[in-house]
């Protein structure tokens, strides 16, 4: 008997201990802690000309604070724009309705999270509610194209510059 | 020569079919042996609760050395907050599972089946036989069970382990910022990798046990066949982890 004790407070304290370890790798090593735990939250949609490499699971900050997630991201062929459904914590539920949401990227070469900006209006976003003034992900190739396509051009007007300025084509030559 | 060959190959196809007939039987009696349930907890204690000392150890060994490693290289390249991640993909992915599944074949799986041979050699397993019990469903299968209940549940503690040991040298020692060390951690961790750490360590689990409670069980009746049998239990575990892993990590990429 008393040896049983024993042994089924080993096995017991064992199993208790591995199931500790497999609660804290899925909640506490990952952004996602349990959603019975989870807060309750309320969705919004905004619409995006371009949302870059923006990936489900990023964060939505207001001011720097995270208030919510990327939970879904879509695309609608009627108007050719990426649909993005933001789940808000409902705590944060006195965002006015002509708030700006942007596309940001973070750090230097990071993953890239939505910025809300409040905006002046006295009405709120509810739930189903949908932002309006959206700015497109900042996409480095498309400035790099940019800014080879100014390099060049400015190269272009400096090596053949306009035909009524007959000296300053003497002095290229 | 080519006889030879392909006598070794038809050899090896046999003790594959009977491995897998072996696992038939243990899935086939697993249902009843699940209400003897002072049986499986008892083995539960046996692979699972005795090679505690030796995974934490080595979890928190592996974590440190982790640590140092991972710093020295990621400084090179002025991210060395990025350690937190580097450390816990690499614990919870790689190494919990394989290393704990390696040291479990050596602590647990030798247990097993020097166990069973023992019990095979003394004709234990026979006299059971004889008086109606069937040594599958009273020895084997609780053996079995309790393998692949504990396997996870170590790997899991290792882990944990190994992740506070990569902080303990990342920073404390080296000084790396803990909030970052956290924060971004937990940024770029998602479910999938802790899912598929489980999922490895189950099915390395699965292998160990099948294999240690195969060799014992069909282990040749002599002190040197009892010997044969734990040897080759560590040599084919390590093996099939090995390959297991290859096949787990490219199934979920």
């Amino acid at each position: 008997m008393r040896k049983s004790r024993t042994l089924n407070l080993g096995t017991g304290s064992f199993v208790l201990l591995g199931f500790a370890a497999l609660f804290f790798l899925t909640t506490q090593t990952t952004s996602r802690g349990l959603p019975i735990f989870g807060p309750p939250l309320y969705e919004v949609t905004a619409k995006f000309d371009n949302i870059g490499d923006l990936k489900v699971g990023a964060p939505v900050s207001m001011s720097g604070v995270e208030v919510g997630r990327v939970a879904k991201i879509d695309f609608d062929s009627n108007d050719y724009k990426a649909v993005v459904l933001l789940r808000l914590n409902a705590r944060y539920n006195k965002i006015p309705t002509d708030s700006d949401a942007s596309i940001y990227t973070q750090g230097l070469l990071g993953g890239k999270f939505i910025g809300l900006t409040a905006g002046g209006s006295d009405t709120y976003l509810a739930d189903k509610g949908q932002i309006d003034f959206t700015q497109s992900a900042f996409v480095l190739e498309n400035l790099i194209g940019q800014v080879l396509a100014n390099f060049t051009k400015s190269k272009a007007d400096a090596l053949s510059p306009a035909p009524a300025d007959p000296k300053a084509t003497e002095k290229t030559k | 020569m080519i006889g030879e060959l392909w006598e070794s190959f038809t050899d090896a196809l046999e003790d594959l079919g009977s491995v897998v007939h072996f696992l038939f039987r243990l899935v086939v009696n697993t249902p009843r042996v699940l209400l003897r349930f002072d049986l499986i907890s008892q083995q539960v204690f046996n692979s699972g609760a005795l090679s505690l000392i030796i995974i934490m150890l080595s979890g928190l060994f592996v974590g440190m050395v982790l640590g140092l490693q991972g710093f020295q290289l990621l400084q090179r390249f002025g991210s060395a907050e990025s350690l937190g991640t580097a450390a816990t993909i690499g614990l919870v992915k790689e190494l919990g599972p394989v290393v704990t599944a390696l040291l479990f074949a050596g602590r647990a799986g030798t247990a097993l089946a020097s166990e069973l041979g023992l019990m095979r050699a003394t004709d234990q397993l026979s006299a059971m036989e004889m008086m109606a019990v069937d040594p599958i469903q009273r020895v084997v299968v609780p053996r079995f069970l309790g393998g692949v209940i504990a396997m996870p549940l170590l790997a899991a503690i290792f882990s944990v382990i190994g992740i506070y040991g990569a902080q303990l040298v990342g920073v404390q020692i080296m000084g790396v910022d803990a909030g970052s060390f956290w924060s971004q951690m937990r940024h770029a961790v998602s479910l999938t990798d802790v899912t598929e750490g489980i999922a490895k360590s189950f099915a390395f689990g699965v292998a160990c046990s099948l294999i240690a409670v195969y060799q014992g069980y069909y282990a040749t009746p002599t002190a040197e066949g009892v010997g044969r049998a734990t040897t080759s239990t560590v040599v084919t575990s390590a093996v099939v982890i090995l390959f297991l892993d290859y096949l787990i990590t490219a199934a979920f990429l």
